[in-house]
């Protein structure tokens, strides 16, 4: 069974998590014209590669960001959402 | 029958002064402890210890390591037990699985003299038309192949899980195994070795050749594992599968053990393959690897008169233990044209043992009833064509043969770990070229076959783990493999009469991958499937590199670029009991539990919770039940437990402008003891859930929501949260407080006997909440109008809400007051036309569709799915909530939730509730139907289970009069 660190409580395993989506900046619901807002809502490339994602450690009820490459399957940082370190995800351009 | 157990030799694994008696079909025998079952049969001299699946051919020894299974045996309610690696015990009464009438004589042996007529596959072929009788068929051929019968009166036993931890988990405790345990665990880090086997050791227990240098070795090498404080051993244990992050389940005999190491080293070495030759599976054709176990572990005489048939060099390893060990081996038949030239020949030759080079087999000639062995069909073979020159053909006589083709790397779980291969053609094995982090792999499974290289190969996997574990040591190196393959790319010999065998589980013969190649099974994976080549129960153990080498010949391909297929876990079949857990089904009971129980209520799961769906009355049926309980709260009064409702309390400064952006309403104005109704959307605009929110004070606000949703709706609570970073706390206090709902024409005046509090319409009117008290406990009342129009929501905290619940029943005996359950809460709803979510919704609906645009403030600055509505509003509507009734006298067919709405052949939408409602006394229902459908009157087709078209009209909620 995977093993995944909370930033809360330290490595855990998986089946104490709950996958809660791929993590997406939301853009500025104001600006954003429909299209851009559809694409935010709606699309996802699922091209496999380092991803944002959230994660919800269930018994302390805490969500974080783990960004993991979803081609190996390697959890390369967790931190809660706002406290990113340096990201190694690429944004889509 | 001959005995042919060996006097004592050192090493041996059984005790000689512990006699075990058993019985073998209904014969009396004895081993020693120590003995498997099928080693002590061998001793005893018995050869013929199974019947094959398909052809039932009789089967003797073949590896004596779980890597076949001939010899399946059941002891009482126990079946399918392997001979070969299961221990011994005082009383046991075996029989072999699937024969009739004994494995000796058994009455279905004839199905190998048709097997022309039986090809792989045949049975769909020749059983597929007409499709009504396969039954029949099925039926037969189930009863003809297969494995042990299932006894359904084994009893339920639960092996017990525990977990172990280490820094480095070593599987396999050969040469190589064993050197890497040592060298890890010197360099201070905590190992756990696993060996299937009931003595460590590996290879060095068996594999002699004939000398007994590898034997000083071996005591040395195991004197320091088990002398040394950091390892563990877990022997006759077998390291199940490869999970992620480095966890391994070890299957002892006891139950599972969870090991989770910081890194793992694979030392499994790997299985030998078996030459394939016309009657390869006679009882007494073993694996050279096999006879070697007999020999040194068990003390037993493989046969009396032997030839060895070999296409690598072990073959000559395998001859030397077998003289050695009193066997008179009468010839040493080498497939490879180059002859050997070195001291082991020159010690066989001198025990006037006769070495044939380019030589292989033919046939192995059997005795009658193809009990055994009477000897071999030797002749001039040709490597290029892989077919023998028969009119040079030597009858040699013996009682056994051994052979030696080569080796499949037991990569199982390095595979199940994400390993990449490579085929080294110097070696003819695929190796590890990639492997992940933190695994690695060292001996024969990584390539490496000579003895001080495989003990080498460890310390460099030791030196390699304790460097990715943050040591700092030098890493050895291994050299190069040396000299000959170890093993044979094609140790095949074609035979008119096929019979030769590939797949001993499933009596696959090299025709049968010819014939699936013809069909255009010809990737590994559909030849796997179309001849089932690997799918028995020792998933390929002994034939799945052959079977690759066969298709890499049949397509004129290098075996790379053929592949291999891959084994799941388990390593070996694991019992049920072994994976079995208890049931630990979290259910959640509201503390009204056991008054429902007594009253006889019928349970329904509710998200985690366990709800009264009704209660049952004697002679009524369900739907009586809950009409009789719909009705009592139209003309009386009604009680239900609500306690399951999801509560979540929101506190904090922050907390009305929480509530403004999660939710789609305004609450930035609610006055203190005000209910508001709140709708929950996604960003997508989707509708997911509603509830009641009640001001409590100017910075609390008390949330519900849907029972089943709620631990979902608390999630998003606590996400948004943590993304807005408002100044809120969340509580959730869903299992603190009991709700219990009096609804029905005379709940004020049941509740009035209780509570002092006003409860007249000016005072306490809709969406109105107050505070009381009921003897001495606190409450909250909602008014609420969910399922009546007169209906008040008792909040208590829990461990009173059984009291409360007594009271309320002993207030309302007087009007008949009637506890109703969910079930009957569903169809008191729908007669108002309250739409519930996940209900009268799915993934998709919008509140537009709902038409619940009343609960939208779209002139907030956000909510959570606004700016996704903006966009859906510019949009014509598809389709729309609406209620509608069935005629009031309609007699067909009545529709069901989720009939279509039909209109010209096209569907328009679907029913969602649909109820017969005693109260309105005709069929009801929620449907969506297209836009130009939904004017109040218009009529619409519901298409029915039958097919029939039932005419519904839309009318207005509530679908009675309600006051």
């Amino acid at each position: 069974m995977k093993l995944l660190n909370c930033p809360m409580n330290g490595v855990r395993p998986l089946s104490e998590f709950l996958f809660g989506g791929e993590f997406r900046e939301m853009p500025n619901p104001d600006a954003s014209t429909d299209l851009e807002w559809a694409s935010y809502v709606h699309y996802r490339d699922n091209a496999p590669g380092i991803k944002k994602e959230w994660w919800y450690h269930s018994p302390s009820g805490t969500w974080f960001i783990a960004e993991r490459n979803t081609l190996t399957d390697e959890v390369l940082a967790t931190y809660l959402h706002g406290n990113s370190p340096v990201s190694k995800v690429k944004e889509p351009s | 029958m001959m005995g042919m157990r060996l006097p004592a030799k050192i090493g041996e694994w059984i005790k000689r002064d512990k006699k075990i008696h058993f019985t073998f079909e209904g014969q009396e025998y004895f081993g020693y402890e120590g003995d498997t079952i099928t080693s002590a049969l061998l001793a005893a001299g018995v050869k013929v210890l199974g019947r094959s699946f398909k052809y039932h051919r009789p089967r003797g020894v073949l590896s004596l390591a779980n890597h076949d299974i001939n010899a399946l045996v059941t002891d009482g309610v126990d079946t399918n037990i392997r001979a070969d690696v299961v221990k011994l015990v005082n009383g046991m009464q075996l029989q072999a699985v699937n024969t009739d009438g004994g494995v000796i004589k058994d009455k279905r042996k004839y199905i190998d003299s048709i097997s022309p007529l039986l090809p792989v596959g045949f049975y769909y072929k020749a059983f597929h038309k007409p499709a009504s009788l396969f039954p029949f068929w099925e039926k037969l051929i189930r009863k003809a192949a297969g494995l042990g019968i299932v006894n359904f009166n084994f009893p339920r036993i639960n092996k017990r899980k525990l977990n172990d931890f280490c820094d480095v988990l070593v599987i396999g405790a050969g040469p190589s195994g064993l050197s890497a345990a040592l060298s890890a665990a010197s360099n201070g880090l905590e190992v756990i070795l696993v060996d299937e086997n009931q003595y460590i050791g590996g290879t060095l227990t068996y594999d002699h050749a004939g000398q007994d240098t590898s034997q000083q070795i071996l005591k040395d090498l195991v004197a320091s594992v088990l002398d040394h404080s950091s390892i563990k051993i877990y022997s006759g244990a077998y390291a199940a599968g490869y999970y992620q992050d480095h966890m391994v389940p070890v299957v002892t005999d006891q139950g599972i053990t969870k090991v989770r190491a910081k890194a793992v080293i694979v030392a499994t070495g790997a299985f030998e393959q078996p030459p394939v030759f016309h009657n390869n599976d006679l009882p007494g054709v073993m694996l050279g690897s096999a006879a070697q176990r007999m020999i040194h572990r068990y003390a037993v005489k493989p046969f009396n008169i032997g030839v060895v048939v070999t296409a690598n060099d072990h073959g000559y390893r395998v001859a030397l233990d077998l003289v050695n060990a009193g066997v008179e081996v009468s010839a040493l038949v080498d497939m490879r044209p180059k002859p050997k030239q070195d001291a082991q020949v020159d010690a066989l030759v001198g025990k006037g043992v006769q070495v044939y080079t380019g030589y292989c087999i033919y046939e192995a000639l059997p005795v009658k009833g193809k009990l055994g062995v009477s000897g071999a069909l030797v002749c001039p073979y040709d490597e290029e064509t892989a077919t023998a020159d028969i009119k040079n053909a030597v009858r040699i006589e013996c009682d056994g043969v051994a052979m030696s083709a080569g080796w499949a790397p037991a990569g199982a779980l390095l595979y199940q770990s994400g390993m990449g291969v490579a085929y080294r053609n110097d070696i003819q094995q695929f190796v590890p070229n990639r492997l992940p982090k933190g695994v690695f792999a060292a001996g024969r499974v990584n390539g490496v076959f000579s003895l001080d290289g495989r003990m080498n190969d460890g310390l460099r996997a030791a030196a390699e783990a304790s460097n990715f574990l943050g040591k700092q040591v030098n890493v050895v190196s291994v050299a190069e493999h040396q000299g000959v393959s170890p093993s044979h790319p094609y140790p095949f010999v074609h035979h008119p009469k096929g019979k030769n065998f590939v797949d001993f589980d499933e009596d696959i013969q090299i025709k049968d991958f010819i014939n699936a190649a013809k069909e255009g099974f010809d990737n590994i994976e559909l030849m796997k499937r179309f001849t089932t080549v690997g799918m028995g129960p020792s998933q390929g153990k002994h034939s799945n590199m052959n079977a690759i080498r066969i298709l890499a010949k049949i397509r004129n391909l290098p075996v790379e670029k053929i592949g291999s297929t891959t084994a799941r876990p388990f390593f070996h079949p694991t019992p049920m009991g072994h994976l079995g857990g208890r049931s630990f089904h979290s259910h959640r009971l509201t503390s009204l539990h056991a008054w429902h129980q007594a009253a006889g209520a019928c349970f329904v799961d509710v998200g985690a919770w366990s709800r009264p769906a009704y209660y049952q009355k004697a002679g009524l049926s369900r739907l009586e039940n809950i009409q009789q309980e719909s009705l009592a709260v139209r003309q009386s009064v009604g009680i239900i437990d609500s306690s399951t409702l999801g509560k979540v309390e929101v506190c904090g400064p922050d907390a009305a402008e929480f509530l403004e952006r999660f939710y789609t309403g305004v609450y930035a104005d609610q006055k203190i003891g005000r209910s508001r109704y709140v709708l929950l959307l996604d960003e997508l605009g989707v509708m997911v859930d509603d509830g009641i929110a009640t001001r409590l004070a100017d910075e609390q606000f008390f949330v519900t929501m849907s029972t089943a949703n709620a631990p979902a709706v608390y999630r998003e609570m606590q996400r948004w949260l943590q993304i807005w970073k408002l100044n809120v706390t969340l509580v959730n206090v869903t299992g603190a407080y009991g709700v219990i709902n009096v609804a029905g024409p005379k709940a004020a005046k049941v509740l009035s006997k209780l509570v002092s509090l006003d409860l007249s319409e000016a005072a306490l009117p809709m969406g109105r909440s107050a505070k009381t008290e009921m003897n001495g406990v606190s409450l909250r009342i909602v008014r609420a109008a969910f399922v009546a129009k007169q209906a008040y929501e008792i909040y208590m905290p829990s461990p009173y809400a059984l009291s409360i619940w007594k009271a309320l029943l002993e207030a309302g005996k007087e009007e008949g007051i009637c506890p109703f359950g969910t079930d009957t809460q569903r169809l008191l709803r729908l007669e108002l036309g309250h739409p519930l979510p996940g209900i009268d919704t799915d993934g998709l609906t919008n509140p537009f569709e709902m038409r619940a645009d009343h609960a939208l403030n779209m002139d907030k600055p956000f909510f959570i799915g606004k700016r996704s509505l903006e966009i859906i509003a510019k949009k014509p509507l598809t389709k729309v909530l609406v209620p509608f009734v069935l005629a009031e006298n309609y007699k067909g067919e009545i529709p069901q939730d989720c009939n279509l709405i039909i209109e010209n052949g096209a569907i328009k939408g679907r029913v969602t509730s649909i109820s017969y409602s005693p109260s309105a006394k005709r069929i009801i229902g929620l449907a969506y139907v297209a836009p130009h459908q939904s004017q109040l009157g218009s009529v619409f087709d519901i298409r029915t289970d039958n097919g029939s078209l039932a005419k519904a009209t839309v009318v207005t909620a509530p679908f009675f009069n309600a006051d």
